[in-house]
């Protein structure tokens, strides 16, 4: 089991620009089927991809890859020629906002967006035209999502999963890394990861990502990865103590933060005294969390948890 | 990014918004050149004489070289002595104020340099209220708040009395409408002309902070005139920095004088840098990891300098770049390098700071932890660079070593 993504995803990349490039190459190393591109104005023409098989991704392939990727003008005639059922955008800011909106008119119905730096009031418009679509954007400013030696859409590197029993979700990418990494290294493993990204207005938020691996009857437990800003870890906090049947690890990302300052992403502001790190802690740790208290003991706090619930 | 009151209330005239009439001043002759026109235009005999910085609370700032001299002056003596009267006093004023040093409740104790002066037309105040365009992250739209409140800060309102505050979202698909306007101008009291203009000038303002891709809008107070003019007395924007490339004349009114010339050159470089307080300098990609390392030295006894993300595309010189606006920092007594590569290789990083090591040398302890993509070239890298460096196996083993290593806890 997994969620969101796995073997018979068919994953269509908007916006093949150098990081595009190099990233769809990756994925296609770990085994994701990628089965299109959409780069307006080359229309029928295709991208070759090929190189050394990702050994930590999906097994049971030859040692090299050689993958020709057809390109299409337009989402509309990539998903009618392929089937695609997601997308990965690495389109430019400006244009970011206009790439999620035809993805999303198209049916896809998993957008994963990585650009950073997309205006709000671009993002205020998206979130409202995905309004009643039977459509999800996870994202923007995220790494992306993966189930580890099945799928892997984004920038995470591939070689740190390990297929295992926790959930992982988080707004920052390098700090999932290091959860990853440690859940990998103390033998729990992930079910999935996904980056909900760390700008203030992103379409899949933390209650959503829970819900999915509540659901999920693979998954044992969840660490979720939160930082200073808005109130998106008390709101999960609450709908944990009321809703989570498995437990939950959790990390908060700012204790130090100097108020009014934006640290680096541009949903990490304390303003007007909310948003700080430790109500939010505080806010988790009353829900029932184990909160990790430096970054490095997250996966000792996921085990705590699932000690707790006798699950190790 | 943010701006000056006075660009905030051009930018407001510009879009149809009342504001009193007022003229910017860099010099004391352009400051007192101000004074007649104003009267003249606004046939009222009073001025008020504001500094311009980037930080509130200047009403009841004061100069460090002036102690006696708040940061804003309503200029009375024109009442009896004519215009030449209200000059003179400019004149006073605008020597002592301007070059000289202003602390407020924001700026903390080392205050900042005034620059620029605003003299603006007195206002026959009949009633002050507050009013803000702002984003509300939990439903990602964009609401207006507003309160009889006037002059009071927003957070000490919403703290005691938070049913006086009246809110309205603005549904991006269609703006904000009529009927909510109405709602907050008869919420606001406002009655006859002062309900008319008020209602425009909510209109308009809510145009201007989506149509100018605004973080922030805030008019407080929002001032009700005797003879039912409503006008903004203050103003305080900023930006959305992501949307400024569609605003080249918002662009243009950023006043680097007033920012962190570490911060502003950093961004150059496309680092993302934060000043902070402590002795350990920190070096990091993603800003989730940076806050998490600033966060363990903390945590582990220390404090840290700065927060510095150098991104997921950074290069050699990025790197050099950020190693050099960190040994800048005479505070820092030790430098803590922490990476997990996912975008970012490890071997960039060391290469970048071995680089900068050779060019501006390196007398304080170094401390890094490697981890991620390219880890084995990047620890290769650093160890064959023949550089003092103390190597980590983790995040919280790397903070604890470079707390010892610069005098153990504080």
């Amino acid at each position: 089991m997994s969620i969101l993504v796995d073997t018979n995803t068919r994953l269509i990349v908007q916006g093949l620009g150098e990081a595009g490039a190099f990233h769809t190459d990756k994925s296609i190393a770990y085994g994701t089927n990628v089965v299109g591109a959409v780069r307006p104005g080359k229309g029928g023409q295709s991208v070759r991809f090929e190189g050394e098989t990702d050994r930590s991704g999906v097994p049971g392939r030859p040692d090299r890859y050689q993958v020709d990727v057809p390109s299409f003008d337009t989402v509309r005639e990539a998903v009618e020629a392929t089937g695609a059922n997601a997308t990965v955008i690495f389109v430019p800011p400006p244009f970011a906002a206009d790439a999620i909106m035809e993805a999303a008119e198209a049916g896809i119905p998993l957008i994963v967006t990585i650009t950073e730096g997309i205006p709000i009031q671009d993002m205020v418009k998206v979130k409202r035209y995905l309004e009643g679509k039977p459509v999800r954007l996870v994202g923007p400013n995220c790494p992306g999502v993966i189930t580890p030696h099945q799928c892997k859409i984004g920038i995470m590197p591939g070689y740190i999963h390990q297929a295992g029993r926790i959930g992982v979700v988080s707004r920052s990418g390098t700090l999932t890394y290091e959860a990853v990494k440690q859940l990998t290294d103390n033998g729990l493993g992930q079910t999935a990861a996904v980056g909900i990204g760390g700008d203030p207005v992103n379409g899949t938020s933390f209650i959503d990502v829970l819900k999915l691996y509540n659901d999920d009857p693979a998954t044992e437990g969840v660490i979720m990865i939160g930082e200073i800003g808005g109130t998106a870890e008390e709101e999960a906090a609450a709908w944990i103590a009321e809703n989570m049947t498995k437990p939950v690890a959790a990390f908060i990302a700012g204790t130090t933060a100097p108020p009014g300052k934006r640290m680096g992403h541009a949903g990490a502001i304390i303003s007007g005294g909310m948003g700080t790190a430790a109500d939010k802690i505080a806010a988790l740790q009353a829900a029932g969390v184990v909160v990790a208290d430096t970054p490095s003991d997250m996966g000792s706090a996921m085990l705590e948890a699932m000690k707790r619930a006798g699950k190790a | 990014m943010k701006i000056h009151e006075y660009q905030a209330k051009e930018l407001m005239k510009q879009h149809g918004i009342a504001v009193p009439i007022g003229r910017v001043a860099t010099t004391v002759e352009e400051a007192v050149a101000a004074v007649r026109p104003i009267v003249e235009a606004s046939g009222n005999a009073v001025v008020v004489v504001k500094s311009q910085i980037h930080a509130g609370g200047r009403g009841k700032g004061r100069f460090v070289e002036h102690p006696d001299v708040p940061g804003v002056n309503v200029v009375t003596d024109g009442l009896k002595g004519g215009v030449e009267a209200t000059e003179r006093r400019v004149r006073e004023l605008a020597e002592k104020m301007l070059g000289s040093t202003l602390v407020t409740v924001q700026t903390g104790p080392e205050g900042k340099q005034v620059n620029r002066l605003y003299v603006e037309q007195g206002i026959d105040i009949e009633r002050e209220l507050y009013l803000s365009v702002v984003l509300d992250r939990a439903t990602g739209r964009n609401v207006v708040m507003a309160s009889t409140e006037g002059g009071m800060e927003i957070e000490e309102v919403a703290a005691e009395t938070p049913e006086k505050i009246l809110r309205e979202t603005i549904d991006p698909a269609v703006g904000l409408l009529d009927f909510q306007v109405r709602r907050l101008a008869f919420g606001l009291g406002l009655a006859g002309a002062a309900h008319k203009n008020g209602a425009r000038f909510v209109k308009a303002l809510a145009g201007l902070a989506v149509g100018l891709d605004t973080d922030m809008v805030e008019i407080n107070p929002l001032v009700v005139t005797k003879s039912g003019d409503v006008m903004a007395l203050d103003g305080k924007m900023s930006f959305d920095g992501n949307a400024l490339f569609r605003h080249g004349d918002v662009t243009g009114m950023r006043d680097l004088s007033e920012e962190d010339a570490a911060e502003v050159e950093a961004s150059e470089y496309g680092l993302s840098f934060i000043k902070l307080d402590g002795s350990i300098g920190c070096l990091v990609n993603g800003a989730g990891l940076a806050m998490a390392t600033m966060d363990t030295i903390k945590q582990v006894g220390g404090e840290p300098a700065n927060f510095l993300d150098v991104g997921g595309g950074a290069t050699t010189e990025n790197v050099t770049a950020a190693f050099k606006i960190i040994t800048r920092d005479p505070n820092v007594k030790g430098i803590f390098i922490n990476i997990f590569g996912g975008i970012m290789k490890c071997d960039t990083i060391a290469n970048g700071v071995v680089a900068a090591v050779q060019q501006v040398g390196l007398e304080v302890p170094l401390v890094v932890r490697l981890e991620g993509t390219n880890v084995e070239l990047g620890r290769k890298i650093i160890d064959e660079s023949g550089l003092n460096v103390v190597s980590a196996t983790d995040m919280k083993d790397g903070a604890r070593k470079i707390v010892e290593l610069t005098g153990g806890v504080q």
